[in-house]
């Protein structure tokens, strides 16, 4: 799984039917210590997620087994907010 | 599977029901020589990893098989903890 901060929201009216009332939002991934490394995406979001808030992110075939996402066409779900990384290197 | 080294934990109170007793570790991937191979990522720990140990993980949906026949959305799994290694 990914850090991620979330940079934005994404609004979409047509869209596979299975995605309607899902949530998409634009998240930037960051190294563990919150730095942005560069690449965006679109996750769905299954917990709630804002603006500004570090998330965990789940990807490929795994994202359907978020809640509420069964059969469901995406390869990112947003599965948790980070509280803390506790780095020890 | 990919070896790594377990650098640190993260703390989530908000997530996923079905992740909820599941521990969430940093791992960093490892070359056999102990380098750094590409970015630190989370995985879930099926076998009760420290932070230092090293460790190998497994990628994509078969990081949740471990917790069978719960389901967690899980895409990285640390599946063993490794004693040593050896290259010949």
């Amino acid at each position: 799984m990914l850090l991620a901060k979330i940079v934005g929201t994404v609004v979409a009216t047509r869209k596979d039917p299975r995605l309607v009332s899902s949530k998409l939002l634009i998240a930037r991934s960051v190294d563990p210590r919150g730095k942005p490394e560069g690449h965006y995406l679109v996750a769905i979001d299954t917990v709630d997620a804002g603006i500004g808030e570090t998330v965990l992110i789940v990807s490929g075939s795994s994202a359907r087994m978020a809640s509420g996402l069964k059969d469901c066409p995406v390869d990112a779900a947003i599965v948790g907010i980070v509280d803390e990384v506790e780095i020890d290197d | 599977m990919q070896l790594a080294k377990v650098i640190g934990t993260v703390v989530v109170t908000r997530k996923d029901e079905s992740l909820v007793g599941i521990r969430l570790m940093l791992v960093q991937p490892l070359t056999p020589e102990r380098e750094a191979a590409g970015r630190p990522l989370v995985a879930v720990d099926a076998v009760g990893a420290g932070v230092g140990e090293e460790v190998f993980f497994v990628r994509g949906k078969e990081a949740s098989f471990p917790f069978h026949p719960t389901e967690p959305p899980a895409d990285a799994g640390i599946v063993g903890i490794v004693d040593h290694w050896t290259l010949t």
